[in-house]
């Protein structure tokens, strides 16, 4: 070998793994196609476009925050398509071009970029437009309506700064049953009628784009969780803590409070579980913490649906598990080996 | 499928590719002598050995050349017959420059060892046992270099119920123990007769990874007959070799922190250095030389090598046939072992082996540093327990104080699972060194401002060092 032997002094370990960053965002990413997939099968042009706008609103956002490199780790991505599984199908373009934008631009980059971000950026854009625009965030229309692909639902056209044209009459004519414009929570919170549990799993009722499908949530969930690209004990515990509370309440009553099967599988609690509670940055790190993270955030939820203003408790139930986060890692510090229990 | 589930084991840890079919397999071979060997004078942890021989002085194959300087130190012997060229800073692996002993070698000189103690091991008592093994400048062969008679003196208010013998070689790339257990069997077991006669333990248990079964199969066949010898395997696992993780496997005893293993009656030793013990001890010889597995991309040769201390990585490079574009030299394992920064570094007690590994073994050059995304791997890795995540970013504030005050700093042994995890490749271990390096500057800092006249200050041992993962 040659004298001029290039040598570089490296400090140990002289390894790694090979999964980085990339990789995990790049697997989160296709874990979270299907799911938007199934949402434009279902709601045709309409959810493609929202898609499109609310993915390229927060890459556009992060761009002009952040340097051009940031982009390529993926994270920007993820938090447009989570945004865009959290909208309902025929929100204006302009309103999803909003949400992204406060997403990635006080979600995450005034907090500093990724990993600095305390809350969930996708929900911190969803939570934002759910503030905004009320009646837009709350207005549902019926899935594979004819004419989905060549038509758009009114409302998704709306010009800026314009309010939305009503689509109760227009969902009235599309719809192939009567259709009320109400979710399944909806309807049980006001009308104490649950909606079918099979319905609910296969994703064939009304919702926002990404929340209908239980199955298809679970499935690309666990595909996550066997590559080990999230943490499942924290999805196993928000569905646990959801589960008890509600079983709790439905034993007490009955007749007023659904029970826990029913409350697992409707609304966003499944894609809140497997998709957004389980964002790296904004849950603990202490194996301790993660489950009383994903309990908290189950039992929230459950305690938002029954007893709130509004039908739906998964994001704010994120948002605050977020929130205790540093509090909740504070003090689940493990026990060092050979520490003496004191 | 039971056998899985009462596998003996510690809990945390990571299972990184091992890399040892290369060489696993293949029978130790001898590396003849170089022309110069560098032999430095503190090859072990303690006090640097002092020299006894001058310049000019000839020297023969086994003879001591350097003694020891006090309890925590060992004497360095000549490792090949030859005169004494000079005395004076080389480059080793340990630091930049420390004094070696420049041997040039003669050109007949046979392997033949021609200075000998006049031992006889069998009427030893305890003290003329650890005493030997100190003369023999044995220190521990995994890798920590830890002057071995220390670890075996064993005193009479703190005494020792068990020897653990660590067999389990969790470095990757690494298969030299693995082959002194197949090759030297009975050295071993006569070793650890010799280390249970030296603590008064009354039991040994020799823990082996589960990824080696000629190893455990063979010596669970010879140990049969042994009735305080055991031989016991455990999980493939790094860092399952780190003294503190075998004893928990093994045992189910944790040391306490701070502590070292005899806190809890314990007592940890390699098997390389146990062989080598059963190998030397009969034939009152001193330790010249030492099984060393050199492999890595572009070693045409890979294998298990026997090599005089001393000898120039350089030269064990040109015996292996390397002709490769490497970029990173590490004498020792991936994990732990130090990158030497030139071909003359010596070959030392404590090197296990010389890793050649070049950009696509190492790539991290293509690894750009992300931020922490709080993915909490390092925290399920760490064997410690600790919170390498929080740690991280303490080290990056420059909060050093508080690592070490709130989030147990010094209970990290580097053992390197948190860097190898990290999907942002931030360079956790790499910053804990600093944040200790930064303490221990401070304390010095406060012992010399609360007694300024003392003089001399007495190095200390590192005892962090002495958990290092064989």
């Amino acid at each position: 070998m040659s004298d001029k032997a290039r040598i570089e002094l490296r400090p140990t370990p002289h390894i790694h793994a090979p999964q980085d960053v990339v990789t995990i965002m790049r697997n989160v990413v296709l874990a979270c196609l299907p799911l938007a997939g199934w949402a434009v099968w279902q709601y045709g042009l309409s959810a493609l476009l929202l898609g499109i706008t609310v993915v390229a609103s927060c890459l556009l956002t992060e761009r002009l925050f952040g340097r051009a490199e940031t982009l390529r780790d993926g994270s920007a991505v993820i938090t447009g398509l989570l945004l865009f599984l959290t909208l309902p199908p025929g929100f204006p373009l302009w309103m999803g071009a909003v949400a992204g934008i406060t997403a990635i631009g006080l979600g995450k980059m005034l907090f500093g970029g990724l990993g600095m971000n305390v809350f969930n950026p996708a929900l911190v854009g969803r939570a934002f437009v759910q503030a905004a625009f009320p009646v837009a965030i709350t207005t549902w229309t019926p899935a594979f309506f004819e004419g989905r692909f060549t038509s758009f639902i009114p409302s998704t056209l709306a010009l800026p700064f314009t309010i939305p044209p009503e689509t109760a009459q227009w969902a009235g004519s599309v719809a192939v049953d009567a259709f009320t414009g109400a979710t399944p929570l909806a309807l049980a919170k006001f009308e104490q009628s649950l909606a079918p549990a099979r319905d609910l799993f296969l994703g064939t009722t009304a919702g926002s784009a990404g929340e209908s499908s239980a199955l298809l949530v679970l499935a690309c969930g666990l595909y996550l969780a066997v590559r080990k690209m999230l943490d499942w004990r924290i999805p196993v515990s928000v569905l646990a803590g959801a589960a008890v509370t509600a079983t709790l309440f439905h034993l007490l009553d009955p007749a007023r409070h659904p029970d826990a099967g029913f409350m697992l599988f409707s609304g966003g609690l499944m894609l809140g579980a497997w998709f957004m509670a389980t964002d790296m940055v904004g849950s603990p790190v202490t194996p301790k913490g993660v489950v009383i993270y994903g309990l908290l955030i189950g039992a929230v939820t459950v305690v938002i649906r029954l007893f709130g203003g509004l039908t739906e408790g998964v994001m704010y139930a994120i948002l605050l598990g977020n929130a205790a986060t540093p509090l909740i890692d504070q003090f689940t510090q493990p026990r060092v080996f050979g520490e003496r229990r004191s | 499928m039971l056998r899985l589930f009462r596998r003996k084991t510690f809990s945390h840890g990571i299972h990184p590719p091992d890399h040892k079919a290369e060489t696993a397999a293949l029978p130790i071979r001898r590396l003849p002598f170089p022309e110069q060997l560098v032999v430095p004078l503190n090859q072990h942890i303690g006090r640097p050995a002092v020299p006894l021989v001058h310049k000019g002085q000839e020297v023969v194959r086994g003879e001591p050349i350097a003694r020891a300087d006090g309890f925590l130190s060992v004497p360095v012997h000549a490792p090949a017959t030859g005169r004494v060229r000079d005395i004076r800073p080389m480059p080793t692996a340990r630091d930049r420059l420390t004094p070696c002993i420049l041997i040039d070698v003669y050109e007949a000189a046979t392997q033949e060892v021609l200075w000998h103690y006049p031992w006889q091991p069998e009427e030893m008592d305890r003290q003329a046992l650890v005493q030997a093994v100190q003369e023999m400048g044995l220190v521990g062969l995994g890798g920590a270099a830890f002057p071995s008679h220390v670890k075996l003196s064993v005193p009479e208010e703190k005494p020792a119920h068990t020897l653990v013998v660590n067999g389990c070689e969790c470095e990757p790339y690494l298969s030299c123990d693995h082959r002194v257990m197949v090759e030297q069997p009975r050295d071993l077991l006569r070793g650890v007769r010799y280390a249970l006669r030296a603590t008064g333990a009354k039991r040994a248990i020799i823990g082996i990874e589960d990824n080696k079964p000629d190893a455990i199969a063979l010596l669970q066949e010879l140990a049969a007959k042994e009735p305080d010898i055991e031989v016991e395997a455990v999980e493939t696992k790094y860092p399952q070799g780190s003294e503190k993780m075998l004893i928990r496997s093994l045992l189910g005893l944790e040391v306490p922190t701070g502590g070292i293993p005899l806190d809890i009656g314990v007592v940890v030793n390699n098997v390389g250095t146990l062989a080598m013990l059963g190998a030397l001890l009969p034939k009152g010889e001193a330790l010249t030389e030492r099984v060393v597995t050199v492999t890595g991309p572009g070693v045409r040769r890979p294998g298990n090598y026997r090599v005089p201390l001393g000898t120039p990585i350089g030269f064990v490079l040109k015996e292996v046939g390397y002709e490769g574009e490497a970029c990173d030299f590490v004498l020792g394992g991936p994990m732990m072992g130090p990158s030497v920064s030139d071909l003359r570094t010596p070959v030392t007690k404590g090197s296990s082996g010389l890793l050649v590994l070049d950009e696509p073994a190492v790539h991290q050059e293509s690894r750009p540093v992300w931020p922490c995304i709080q993915c909490g791997r390092c925290v399920n890795a760490c064997p410690m327990h600790l919170n390498p995540a929080m740690l991280g970013q303490l080290a990056a504030a420059g909060e050093y104080d508080r690592m070490a005050e709130k989030y147990h700093l010094a209970d990290c042994f580097e053992c390197g699972s948190c860097s190898w995890i990290c999907p942002s490749n931030i360079p956790l271990v790499q910053q804990f060194r600093v944040a200790k390096q930064w303490l221990r500057d401070q304390a010095e800092r406060k012992r010399r401002e609360a007694q300024p006249a003392t003089a001399d200050p007495q190095p200390a041992g590192e005892p962090g060092k002495e958990a290092r993962a064989a």
